[in-house]
């Protein structure tokens, strides 16, 4: 089957003045539908980069990209928008709502963008808020939410457009560990059950364990790609983590994988 | 769309009162300057516009209704010769002394016509009738000059040009665009006020025939009288007009006036819709990190645009007409036809979505990317 986002040989410069900054150098990435991938690395690590250039906002130096089986380095700038539209939903570290409109008007705004009309939109939006345990709140402005309130709009938004792809930038960053869970509930339910690539890119070790798969990207190579219950065991999550968050029963695959699959990956370490 | 513009708008009240102030002062600016520019102009050529005439002729090289230069009153026959005119009559329009009973003097500009015809006659009479000029020395004047002329009712006397002059009667509204108010009286005392010789005229005005050829009659009196000019009303008033308002500047002040009124609005609206747009610089780059394309960003400005100059041209109007009305009674009309209201409204719109690309301009240029910042 054909993957989500293909990622090949993907190259990302940032030119400023004569100088170039080399973020992103031959990276290699598939992320399947279905699957939830977590992108992990310091800061100026490259993740949030490459994160951009899957999601159409930022353009590749070189290489090649298919999101959703459609190559997009060829793309202009004009055209990446559609494909924004079409294929991805974002959820962002601040929640990123409109703080002038109400939960519901959030979330009509993207079926607006999809060309909805407002009454199917209207009422899209409430089955979508009703989704996300916020059936109550649609009137509700994002200053009367709570972190958590306001994150599961941004999702209600981000599926609004019926998106293949979800990206995630710190989504659970801002928010408290009961929160972020219920949080990460739902992201995980999107991919295992509704079928969408989910790719999440996080410091917070809290959530590993909702990961199907981890990649570890350091100074624009990925550096590490594993199996999430390894990836796990290997930062001692289910050590310290999992009281605050509970590992998902299908992510119990650590005995299944052999050891030499963390050779190179940065997590053999502490192993 | 959901009403993000509106919401945007109305969210900081404090800035929506500062973007409508300036369109109001903007379009308030515009208006009385405009309307100050018209009527200017309607004031400068009431005379020749009211006349009745469909001809004016003059002396060679009169400029405007102000320079008329004697000529004999023997060419009224002449003109009254020429196949194709129904009326003509001798008009004075001159400017001479009126000495108050205070004994202070002021310039008035004496107008003298036919009493028994209806070429030149003084219009909105509010008091008297104008057949009360028949009875001698008498005179009209307009009641916005009372104050300056010391008059306070119909019977007064006062002296005009030396000679002896009783107040008969009152028009309202009918401005001189220089400072001396026009005094409406036979021919005849005309004549005498201004020290004309009793063989001449300044004018005389004509009237056509239904039917007749204008240009036809009009080459036919040239032919016929000679040293002398023929404009048609329209003309004339153009030239008077063109004289006041262009040659003297006044009117070139008053437009740039009206011009500055445009820029200061389109600053102080493009300033604070710049800042707004920049208060929400991050909801549009989620906007397009969305998938929004620029012209669903700009359609949000441009509302937001749309919005504050209706709002500001409602308000703007309000107290525009206000001012309007309020300069009736004063010495400058400020005059706002129909046609002008419409113009401003458009011309709102144009200065508000013409400040807004500003803003446009900033976002077409924002990164998406700059959702993923912190």
């Amino acid at each position: 089957m054909q993957p989500a986002i293909a990622v090949r040989e993907l190259t990302k410069t940032f030119i400023e003045g004569n100088a170039g900054t080399l973020a992103l150098r031959s990276v290699d990435l598939d992320v399947d539908a279905g699957e939830l991938l977590m992108l992990m690395g310091p800061s100026g690590s490259g993740k949030t980069t490459l994160l951009s250039i899957m999601g159409c906002i930022l353009t590749a130096s070189s290489g090649s990209v298919q999101v959703a089986g459609k190559e997009i380095t060829q793309l202009t700038e004009k055209q990446l928008p559609a494909i924004r539209l079409e294929h991805i939903g974002f959820i962002f570290q601040g929640f990123n709502l409109f703080p002038t409109l109400s939960a519901s008007e959030n979330v009509e705004l993207m079926l607006d963008l999809k060309g909805v009309t407002a009454k199917s939109a209207k009422r899209r939006a409430a089955e979508l808020l009703d989704q996300v345990g916020l059936g109550e709140k649609r009137d509700s402005f994002p200053s009367d939410l709570s972190g958590g309130q306001k994150q599961r709009v941004a999702i209600a938004r981000a599926l609004a457009g019926d998106p293949k792809i979800i990206l995630a930038d710190e989504p659970t960053a801002a928010l408290d560990s009961q929160t972020g869970k219920t949080v990460m509930e739902m992201m995980s339910e999107l991919a295992h059950k509704r079928g969408r690539a989910v790719v999440i890119v996080t410091h917070d070790s809290r959530i590993l364990a909702f990961a199907d798969r981890i990649v570890k990207i350091e100074d624009g190579v990925i550096a590490g790609d594993a199996d999430a219950a390894i990836a796990e065991t290997s930062h001692g999550v289910r050590a310290h983590g999992a009281s605050a968050c509970a590992i998902p029963a299908h992510n119990l695959r650590l005995e299944s994988l052999p050891v030499h699959n963390l050779r190179g990956t940065g997590f053999e370490a502490t192993l | 769309m959901p009403p993000l513009a509106q919401r945007n708008l109305f969210h900081d009240k404090v800035r929506l009162a500062v973007t409508l102030t300036g369109i109001v002062f903007a379009v308030v600016l515009i208006v009385v300057e405009l309307g100050l520019f018209v009527g200017f102009t309607v004031t400068t050529s009431g005379l020749i516009d009211h006349s009745g005439a469909d001809l004016w002729i003059t002396s060679k090289n009169v400029p405007y209704v102000e320079q008329g230069v004697a000529f004999s009153e023997r060419k009224l026959n002449q003109v009254r010769a020429v196949a194709g005119i129904a009326d003509a009559q001798k008009v004075v329009a001159h400017w001479t002394q009126w000495k108050r009973r205070d004994g202070g003097e002021d310039s008035v500009q004496i107008v003298g016509f036919n009493v028994d015809d209806t070429l030149e006659q003084p219009w909105n009479v509010i008091e008297g009738r104008v057949e009360d000029l028949k009875s001698p020395d008498a005179i009209i004047v307009d009641e916005l000059y009372k104050k300056k002329l010391g008059v306070t009712g119909v019977g007064e006397v006062f002296e005009i040009g030396g000679h002896r002059a009783r107040v008969v009667g009152f028009t309202r509204g009918i401005r001189s665009f220089t400072t001396s108010p026009y005094v409406f009286t036979t021919f005849k005392n005309a004549q005498t006020f201004t020290g004309l010789r009793e063989d001449q005229t300044y004018f005389i005005l004509a009237k056509l025939a239904p039917g007749a050829d204008l240009e036809r009659v009009r080459r036919e009196l040239l032919d016929r009288v000679k040293d002398v000019e023929v404009f048609t009303t329209g003309e004339f008033s153009h030239m008077t007009r063109f004289y006041w308002m262009f040659t003297t500047g006044a009117g070139v002040a008053v437009l740039i006036a009206a011009v500055l009124g445009l820029v200061v609005g389109f600053v102080v609206v493009a300033q604070t819709i710049y800042a707004t747009t920049m208060d929400h610089v991050r909801e549009f780059g989620t906007l397009k990190a969305m998938g929004a394309p620029n012209s669903y960003v700009y359609k949000v400005i441009m509302k937001q645009a749309a919005i504050s100059a209706v709002i500001g041209y409602v308000l703007g109007m309000m107290v525009s007409v206000f001012v309007v009305r309020g300069s009736q009674a004063g010495g400058a009309a400020i005059l706002m036809p129909m046609p002008m209201a419409v113009g401003m409204f458009f011309l709102t719109l144009a200065m508000c979505i013409g400040a807004a690309l500003v803003s446009i301009n900033k976002l077409t240029n924002i990164d998406p990317a700059m959702v993923f910042k912190g």
